[in-house]
């Protein structure tokens, strides 16, 4: 791909089978995408298993599993109020999952060439899914436990009544919107941070074939940049995580609450 | 012109966006330590408000370069 001289920064999204071949006859393939999927719910598994072990006097391991748990449920507690721990599981798994997804996919396995790491959570299939389940929460939650009396969510409670009629088409619209942002700011944050990983480490390949002084400075600055664009994007991965569950429980917040 | 230049140039614009997004985060970030700074105490439970409003001032950048995306690889 890079001594072609023509970068191609979507072919690390391409989902491609490893046992078979997608046809009409066989819709089930085992893909990439499947087999990262194993393998970070496999690493979050062990992570979690080796920390559950319920002592009274906590090793090194159990404190961090603790500490995950307990971040999650004073983020839910703050945002939903008593009945958070209700949708802890929900919101626990989900930041779990992309947070380990998320630094999965930057984990330098690439000096392998095989191993290389396939980032799922740069898929909207995933995200989208997920955003999915938040708001079949939300909704489920909210008509369980308002009935028909959850759409005044959509209405402010302590307005002129001119004002209503023009903000609840305005707030309806901002609440079906709700679901596309949500799954989507992980995805493109992901997906952005891939494709500019992916076009500088081609430069400093093309760089150094160029055999020339210049090419020599441009290919340690670029490669400075990666370093530093490494390490955002190990800060945008945790922050991404953070801010789909805390977004998450705020929605189940009022469907929860109704404001 | 031709429409892969088109292409090109209309990709270009829609980076511009997310320029404009960087000087909505900084924003969000700048006027959160103004005020942090004033009462340091009150500013640890409004970390969650801060990257909720990040969140929301990048998500519109981002939004930009998917647009740009969209153009170069979806047309």
């Amino acid at each position: 791909m890079a001594a072609s001289g023509k970068i191609d920064p979507m072919h690390q999204f391409v989902i491609e089978p490893i046992f078979g071949s997608f046809g009409h006859n066989n819709p089930f393939v085992f893909t990439n995408s499947a087999l990262w999927t194993l393998i970070v719910l496999g690493t979050i598994w062990l992570f979690m298993f080796g920390g559950m072990k319920r002592e009274l006097i906590p090793g090194r391991w159990q404190v961090a599993v603790e500490g995950f748990i307990a971040f999650v449920d004073d983020m839910v507690n703050v945002s939903i109020g008593p009945e958070g721990r209700k949708y802890l599981p929900w919101v626990f798994t989900a930041f779990v999952f992309l947070l380990f997804a998320n630094l999965m996919a930057n984990m330098p396995f690439g000096i392998i060439s095989a191993a290389h790491p396939f980032t799922i959570t740069a898929q909207f299939t995933f995200t989208g899914v997920m955003s999915l389940i938040t708001f079949a929460i939300v909704l489920g939650v909210g008509f369980w436990k308002h009935g028909l009396h959850f759409f005044s969510l959509f209405v402010p409670k302590d307005a002129p009544f001119i004002f209503k009629i023009f903000i609840a088409p305005i707030e309806l619209i901002s609440f079906l919107v709700r679901p596309f942002s949500l799954g989507l700011r992980p995805f493109i944050a992901m997906f952005a941070g891939h494709v500019l990983l992916d076009v500088f480490g081609n430069f400093v390949v093309q760089a150094l074939n160029a055999h020339s002084a210049g090419g020599i400075g441009i290919t340690i600055l670029c490669f400075l940049f990666i370093m530093f664009v490494s390490m955002i994007e190990l800060l945008v991965a945790a922050i991404q995580a953070y801010v789909f569950a805390i977004l998450s429980s705020l929605y189940i917040s009022e469907a929860v609450n109704l404001h | 012109m031709d429409v892969a230049s088109a292409k090109l140039i209309g990709a270009g614009l829609a980076a511009v966006g997310v320029g404009a997004a960087s000087a909505g985060v900084g924003y969000v970030f700048g006027s959160f330590l103004q005020s942090a700074i004033r009462n340091p105490a009150a500013s640890d439970g409004q970390q969650g408000r801060l990257y909720i409003g990040f969140a929301a001032a990048e998500l519109l950048g981002l939004m930009a370069f998917a647009v740009a995306m969209l153009i170069l690889f979806a047309f």
